[in-house]
């Protein structure tokens, strides 16, 4: 009976402590670069939330230590395996990344700046998209299954080259009218049980549901690397998920749809350092 | 097999039999947020209302709230108001028009309605993400709604 009491004791306090705050702490990497993980809401959201905070300080003591150091990451054991890809050499036209981008070193600062508009093209363009549209168009190479292996291992190197930089999409001019599609599909809310994006992670960051805590849902720290699956998680994966959370029929990764919910999701985060590949439960 | 069937066909018998009085969600009349009347024409079962309020697979209901009487079920969520004492604060008509629609006492309420099978954006084969098919129907029945009715009208301080 008193052993009883214990156990009924200690989960009352662990809800209780997980419940706590974001956690007040700051994430400085391999012990050098300082990463903004809040800072005041970009002018479009600031009618809703005063700061915005990334992902990273609602997650526990342990999964916050493990991304402070890329030889406790174990997400950048995929990066390694995306500068191996960066060098090989596939296609009909006998050519790497390398061959035409030089270094990995050269990317930095432009996952920062996607999902970003393509004029030549015409089209808002992920960078996953982009990557596709180098090995279709430039390389004559398969194009890589979204959010799937050797895509999202790449996207992570990518993202890994612009940690600390602010997160900048643009959302005006050509933009404008994926951000408003995206805009809208984080307010609608969907399924059966009718929530919304901004039910969870505008209206309740920082509460539990259930045994979440919820976060604001941003996107500076994708991809992110899941102790639950054990591998890299793409953004679209995540939306995925939440949505089917809702008991709603979801959309695709690599839809229209969720490009435009990127776009919008991502600069919800503008001003946010870039932190992937992340941790998360 | 043989048994199976039998059981099947018994099962169906019960459910028939309680369909004669039960009100369909479509059906459903409201008197400012409260259903007067059972939606099974049933008595509530107060013992089964506390499972499904607990159990991850139907009602869900401490994913939002926390219930002092269900200590025995880790993590309750922050999302509504505690319901100690929604015995005291509701009655019994208020209570099943809140678990059936909240969103009609509780104007753009982030609580489901458990009890609503149209109008939805979207809808999914339960959580299969894939689009709903011609099972699709209400997250609780019109019993286990008169179940949580019941064991919510428990909750008194
Ligand atoms: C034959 C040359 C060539 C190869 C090979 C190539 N790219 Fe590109 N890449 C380009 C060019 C040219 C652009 C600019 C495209 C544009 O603006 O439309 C570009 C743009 C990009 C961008 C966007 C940069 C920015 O600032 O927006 C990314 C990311 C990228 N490539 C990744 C890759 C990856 C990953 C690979 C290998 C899987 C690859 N590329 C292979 C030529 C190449
Ligand atoms: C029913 C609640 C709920 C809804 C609705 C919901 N989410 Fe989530 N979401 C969660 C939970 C719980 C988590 C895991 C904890 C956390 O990071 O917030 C999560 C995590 C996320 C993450 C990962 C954040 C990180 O730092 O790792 C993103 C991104 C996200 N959600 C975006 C969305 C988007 C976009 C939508 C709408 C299409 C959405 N969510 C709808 C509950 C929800
Ligand atoms: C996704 C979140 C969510 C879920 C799941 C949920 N609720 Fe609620 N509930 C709320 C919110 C939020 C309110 C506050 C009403 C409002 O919107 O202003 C509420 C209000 C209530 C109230 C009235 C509050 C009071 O005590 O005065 C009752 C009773 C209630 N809920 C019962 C339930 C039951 C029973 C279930 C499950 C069958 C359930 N809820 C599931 C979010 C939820």
């Amino acid at each position: 009976m008193r052993y009883f009491t214990g156990a009924v004791l200690a989960a009352l306090l662990s809800t209780t402590l997980a419940s706590a705050e974001p956690a007040e702490d700051t994430l400085v990497l391999n012990e050098e670069t300082q990463m903004v993980t809040r800072t005041a809401a970009p002018a479009h959201i600031s009618h809703a939330v005063d700061e915005i905070m990334s992902g990273w300080l609602f997650r526990g003591i342990e999964t916050r230590a493990m991304q402070m150091d890329d030889f406790d990451n174990p997400g950048m054991i995929f990066v390694e395996q995306a500068q191996d890809m960066w060098d090989t050499v596939e296609g009909s036209e006998g050519k790497s990344c390398a061959s035409c981008h030089e270094s990995m070193d050269s990317m930095a600062g432009v996952k920062a700046t996607y999902p970003k508009w393509n004029e030549a093209a015409g089209e808002m363009r992920t960078l996953q998209m982009q990557m596709n549209d180098c090995r279709s168009n430039r390389m004559g190479a398969e194009a890589w299954k979204y959010d799937k292996g050797p895509a999202i291992n790449m996207e992570a190197a990518l993202a890994s080259v612009s940690r600390g930089m602010p997160v900048n999409v643009a959302i005006d001019g050509p933009a404008q009218s994926t951000w408003e599609l995206g805009k809208e599909l984080y307010y609608t809310r969907t399924g059966q049980l009718e929530l919304s994006c901004a039910n969870c992670h505008e209206e309740n960051y920082g509460n539990m549901i259930r045994a979440d805590h919820l976060s604001q849902g941003q996107i500076n720290g994708f991809p992110v690397y899941r102790l639950k699956n054990t591998k890299l998680n793409g953004s679209h994966s995540r939306f995925k998920g939440c949505i089917r959370d809702t008991r709603a029929q979801t959309y695709s990764p690599g839809s229209a749809e969720f490009v435009a919910l990127e776009l919008y999701v991502a600069s919800r985060g503008n001003g946010l350092s870039v932190e992937g590949p992340s941790i998360r439960n | 097999m043989k048994i199976s069937f039998m059981m099947a066909a018994a099962a169906g018998l019960v459910s028939s039999g309680a369909f004669a009085q039960e009100i369909a969600p479509t059906a459903v009349s409201f008197n400012e947020g409260a259903i007067e009347h059972s939606l099974s024409g049933v008595p509530g079962d107060p013992v089964n209302g506390r499972i499904i309020v607990g159990d991850k697979r139907q009602g869900n209901c401490v994913a939002c709230h926390e219930v002092t009487d269900l200590v025995d079920i880790p993590f309750h969520g922050e999302i509504g108001p505690m319901l100690d004492g929604a015995g005291d604060r509701w009655s019994e008509a208020e209570l099943r028009g809140i678990v059936a629609n909240a969103k009609i006492m509780f104007e753009d309420s982030m609580m489901p309605s458990f009890y609503k099978t149209e109008g939805f954006i979207r809808p999914g084969n339960a959580y299969t993400g894939e689009a709903a098919d011609d099972t699709f129907g209400p997250i609780l029945s019109a019993q286990q709604i008169e179940d949580v009715v019941a064991y919510l009208s428990t909750l008194t301080e």
